[in-house]
Formats: C-alpha cells, sequence, structure tokens
C-alpha cells in the first residue's frame, strides 16, 4: 500500500503535525508526502528528512498559499490515482480538507482514528470519547484523519526522501483568502506542550484570567488552555479551546483551574499523563479523572502556588 | 435568499453515553435525545439572517428516523419556515447524507446551505464538507461569523492558530463552530406555530441514493477509565507533587 501523508505547514517550515501522520501512515504501507503551497522549497526539503518517508511530491502554486480546500482537494484526488490512502492529521486544516477528497473519490472518511488495527481496520473516538468503535473499511482507498496525540512523532531527521514535482489544476475561482488573525505567543503550542495550565468560567474576565493563569504558567513553562465557557465569555481567544469540539491534548501534567469537568471538556484532556485540578468544589467532576485534586479557592492557592514555585 | 439547514437528532449533550454490553454501540433507549447543538447554531444563524431581512426562506431537512420530525419541529419553532424528512430508520453515513442533501440542493436551489461542523454522537466533522465536494461550491468551516456581501460571503473561521477569513461565491455551504451565535429558546407560541408549518415526508431513493454503509462496526467499547486519584491537603502538598513529577 502507498500512503499519501498531508503535510502541514505554515509557508516555511513543517508542522509537527505532519510527524504525527507520517507514523500512522507508516503502520499502513510505503510513505509518500504532499507538500502543497507557493514557495514551499524550504518546507519540501524539511519533509524528505523525515525517517520513513519515501517521496516528497510538491505541488508550488499561487493557489495552494493559504490551504484553501476547494483548490487543493482536486489536487490531492489527481495525486491519489497513485496511491492507496491520504492521511491528515486531525487539524483544523486536516478536517477541512479530508472529507472534500473522500466525497470527490466517494469512499467514506475515517475520522480521528486513534489506532491502526489491520489494512482496512482502525479504532476511532465516537461520543466525545466516551467510545470507541473499531471499524472497518470497504472501500478501495482510504482517506483517514489521525488523532495527533494518538501517534508518536516520526522523527524529523535521518531520512533522505526523493523530491518530485506534482501539479493540478489550480485555482478554481470559488473562494479567496482574505485575511488571518494568528495568534503570536512564546508559550509552548498547546498541541504538544509538556505542561498545560488551563482555567474555566470560575476566571472571571480576561483580566482576571491574565492576571492569574498567565504568571503560574510562566512559572512551570506551561501553554495555556481554557474550557469552552472561558473562551464563549471572551476570557481567551477560540485557540485555546480544550475538549470534544477544541483541541485534543495529551500532555504529561494538566492543570486544570476553575475547570467543572463536563464529558466535551474532558474529552479534550483526559489522556494527559496526569491531571491536576485545582476547584473549590469538593464534588466537581473534574476530581473523578484527577490524580491529584485541591479543593481550595483558586483566588488563594494560584498565587500562593505562583509565588512558592 | 433561500437558506437550507440540514438537522441531526442525536443524544443530548447532558446525558452521559453508556456503551451496550454486547458491544454493539451506545444505548439510545429511552434516553434524552435532540438537536445536535451545533445544528441549533446553524438554525438561530438562518433565521437571524432572514428576520434581517437578507434570507427570505429558511428550510430545514433532517435525514433520520421517524422521530427526527421532533427535531425538524423543534427547528421550525425556532423560526424555519418549513422541513423535508428523509427518513431512514437505518444509520445513514455521512458521505449518504451527503449525496442526500445534494438532491435536497439540487431542488431547492439556496444560496446558503449552513451546517453544523460536526455532530456530538459520530463526531466524525465530514458532512458540509462532503456536500461542497459533491455540488463543486465552495466551503466556509467552522464559521464564527457570517456576512453576506452582493454575490459572495465572507466567513471567518475558528482554526488551530485562531481566526482566518475567506470570501465564498455564492452559493455556498457553511458549517458552524460555538461562537458563531447563542441559539435562541424557542417560545411557546411558536412552538404551537410550528405544529401546522410544512413537512414533507421523502425517502433516500427519491434522490437515488444508495445508504449502504461503507464502514463496518466491528465493536464499540468503553474507552480505558480514569480512576480518581488522591486529594491534597494544600499548596505545599501540591508543590511537593509538582516536584516528584519533574516539573517543579
Ligand atoms: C456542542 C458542545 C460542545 C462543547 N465543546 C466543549 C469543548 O470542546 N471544551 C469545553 O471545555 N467545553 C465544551 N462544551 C461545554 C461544556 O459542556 C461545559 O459547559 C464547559 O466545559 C464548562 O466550562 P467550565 O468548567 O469552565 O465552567 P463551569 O462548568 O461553570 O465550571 C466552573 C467551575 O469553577 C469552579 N469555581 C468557581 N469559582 C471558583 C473559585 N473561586 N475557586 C476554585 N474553583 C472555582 C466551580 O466549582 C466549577 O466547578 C461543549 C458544549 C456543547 C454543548
Amino acid at each position: 500500500m502507498t500512503v499519501l501523508v498531508w503535510a502541514e505547514h505554515n509557508g516555511v517550515a513543517l508542522k509537527d503535525a505532519t510527524l504525527n501522520a507520517v507514523t500512522a501512515a507508516a503502520q499502513l504501507g510505503a510513505v509518500h508526502v504532499l507538500v502543497a503551497g507557493f514557495g514551499v522549497d524550504s518546507v519540501a526539503a524539511q519533509a524528505a528528512q523525515i525517517a520513513g518517508v519515501e517521496k516528497v511530491l510538491v505541488a508550488d502554486d499561487a493557489a495552494y498559499a493559504h490551504g484553501l480546500a476547494e483548490n487543493i482537494a482536486p489536487l490531492v484526488v489527481a495525486v491519489m490515482a497513485d496511491h492507496d490512502a491520504f492521511v491528515a492529521t486531525a487539524t483544523t486544516t486536516g478536517k477541512n480538507i479530508a472529507p472534500r477528497v473522500a466525497a470527490l473519490l466517494d469512499v467514506a472518511q475515517l475520522s480521528e482514528i486513534l489506532s491502526v488495527e489491520g489494512p482496512k481496520t482502525f479504532t476511532r473516538p465516537i461520543y466525545a470519547g466516551n467510545a470507541i468503535a473499531t471499524v472497518e473499511s470497504s472501500d478501495a482507498k482510504l482517506v483517514i484523519t489521525a488523532r495527533g496525540t494518538a501517534f508518536a512523532k516520526a522523527e524529523a531527521t535521518g531520512g533522505s526522501a526523493v523530491i518530485e514535482t506534482v501539479s493540478g489544476a489550480g485555482e478554481s475561482g470559488l473562494s479567496s483568502f482574505i485575511g488571518a488573525e494568528l495568534a503570536k505567543s512564546e508559550r509552548p503550542e498547546l498541541t504538544s506542550a509538556k505542561i498545560i495550565v488551563s482555567g474555566g468560567r470560575a476566571l472571571k474576565d480576561a483580566d482576571t484570567f491574565a492576571a492569574t493563569i498567565l504568571p503560574l504558567a510562566d512559572k512551570l513553562g506551561a501553554a495555556v488552555g481554557a474550557s469552552r465557557a472561558a473562551v464563549d465569555a471572551g476570557y481567551v481567544s477560540n485557540d485555546y479551546q480544550v475538549g470534544q469540539t477544541g483541541k485534543i491534548v495529551a500532555p504529561e501534567v494538566y492543570v486544570a483551574v476553575g475547570i467543572s469537568g463536563a464529558i466535551q471538556h474532558l474529552a479534550g484532556m483526559k489522556d494527559s499523563k496526569t491531571i491536576i485540578a485545582i476547584n473549590k468544589d469538593e464534588d466537581a467532576p473534574i476530581f473523578q479523572v484527577a490524580d491529584f485534586g485541591l479543593v481550595a479557592d483558586l483566588y488563594t492557592a494560584v498565587p500562593e502556588l505562583t509565588g512558592k514555585l | 435568499m433561500k437558506i437550507v439547514v440540514p438537522v441531526k437528532r442525536v443524544l443530548d449533550y447532558n446525558v452521559k453515553p453508556r456503551v451496550k454490553a454486547d458491544g454493539s454501540g451506545v444505548d439510545l433507549a429511552n434516553v434524552k435525545m435532540s438537536m445536535n447543538p451545533f445544528d441549533e447554531i446553524a438554525v438561530e444563524e438562518a433565521v437571524r439572517l432572514k428576520e434581517q431581512g437578507t434570507a427570505s426562506e429558511v428550510v430545514v431537512v433532517s435525514v433520520g428516523p421517524a422521530k427526527a420530525s421532533e427535531t425538524l419541529r423543534s427547528a421550525l419553532a425556532m423560526g424555519a419556515d418549513r422541513a423535508i424528512h428523509v427518513v431512514s430508520e437505518d444509520e445513514v453515513e455521512p458521505l449518504a447524507v451527503a449525496k442526500i442533501l445534494k438532491g435536497v440542493v439540487v431542488d431547492e436551489t439556496p444560496d446558503l446551505v449552513i451546517l453544523g461542523k460536526q455532530a456530538i454522537d459520530d463526531d466524525s466533522n465530514q458532512v458540509g464538507q462532503m456536500l461542497a465536494a459533491l455540488l463543486g461550491r465552495p466551503q466556509g468551516t467552522f464559521a464564527s461569523k457570517v456576512e453576506m456581501d452582493g454575490a459572495s460571503v465572507l466567513v471567518t473561521r475558528e482554526v488551530d492558530g485562531g481566526l482566518e477569513t475567506v470570501r465564498l461565491a455564492l452559493p455556498a455551504i457553511v458549517t458552524t463552530d460555538l461562537r458563531l451565535n447563542e441559539p435562541r429558546y424557542a417560545s411557546l407560541p411558536n412552538i404551537m406555530k410550528a405544529k401546522s408549518k410544512p413537512l414533507a415526508a421523502k425517502a433516500p431513493a427519491d434522490y437515488g441514493v444508495d445508504i449502504t454503509p461503507r464502514l463496518k462496526v466491528l465493536q464499540v467499547k468503553e474507552p480505558a477509565q480514569r480512576s480518581a486519584g488522591i486529594k491534597i491537603a494544600d499548596v505545599d502538598a501540591l508543590i511537593g507533587k509538582l516536584k516528584e513529577l519533574g516539573v517543579a
């Protein structure tokens, strides 16, 4: 089987999410990586170094600069003529493109797989991870998104893949990119951080969230996350949301501050190695999954903790 | 301008799902079912566009069992004008749902289709993108803002790095994220009024769609359970734990 992996990048550098997809793909067969973008020679060169990658296919065209699914999906479909499976990590980019590819290929998509059980058999979470389904595809080709936290990162170096160019239909004329407001942060990225401090509704407002959570995160060298309630109320922006419908994280240590532990939140963080919860309600559901629970008012406990670290 | 909004009947988000003992699926007998929350956001957005005078008609459609008519009535009570129920007691996979919806769109010729970004039961996050592909139309997924602008629509999307805005030529497909709006509760008079709004019953075959599953579910099981740990006495004890973990 030959597997086409979607390279996730920002136009300049490859993102770590690509490495998770390579690991998932390698369990199915030979791995080729598709780098689609504009002026992406450096990204292709980086992809060629990933251990286990045989071939890098580069599609360089202004139409691919912003990852618009309308332009990218026909390209992937064309390249899939010589491949048996397409694998993307379940990022917002992968989730946007893969189903469009699957429909054009007339195959069912396997979303957010957790493991490869056989050439056509996979496990995947349903109901916010409260159930795990083992599913077998009957389609000739596979289209898969893989949960990043379920597959270790492939080695970024050590490989020496050949680089070839491919081309697709280019501009579809259906959509255009207007702009982006991307969060800039010196902190580690949420999905690959070793430690995460997350805040919930109890943080009151944006200023209180910043004054309470950020100093603790700084002391621990942690990434910062949030519950949906905290994002909805505008304490932090949407890219902080951890959960069923936000980001899925699995750090070494996850510190939940003033978060109740709704199933939708737990779905995004319960694979963390160690969970620490600070909550004033001793019956909060978060304590049912926490390894270490501190029943306390966060407004005394967190400043004390930050001060003593 | 006409808007089509597909909606799905799912296990209520407040109910903890229970896996059936025989491993065949999740137990849906005698549990509360509701409209998928992302679909409520989609209905709300369409109804607001109608109230602003931008849209003239909102048509809701559901592919699902007989009881899905209740979900359609809820959408009508929120302000949709009429409903189409494509009845199937068998589970219909996202690709087949998208094919049926394509048939509906071909019949109805809407300018906009607004869907939830994912259903909270199978968590697939596929139908909107698949529908857009089958129609050869643009897609604005994970929308937190939708602005009509002449023959196009501006969609602000929630992406991993923050927000992104795209312009889509109409007709277009939009899928909703949580921050798009806060859905209303239907008032009692509107719930009564919804009972007499038109609801047409259809079958997948009416759209020429074969709903035979492509995926075989071999087993459904509970995830590995995490057990509750210990309560610690105070901040000093917590610091001790952080030191043991090597992070402080
Ligand atoms: C379709 C859908 C998708 C969703 N997706 C997600 C998702 O991806 N991620 C997510 O997080 N949620 C999601 N939710 C929302 C989820 O159901 C909960 O509403 C949300 O997680 C609650 O956030 P919270 O824990 O911050 O707030 P609350 O549930 O209000 O909890 C606040 C907690 O803070 C504690 N507290 C208050 N004051 C103090 C204090 N001074 N000191 C210490 N503790 C204090 C309280 O005891 C309480 O436990 C989703 C919901 C739906 C319907």
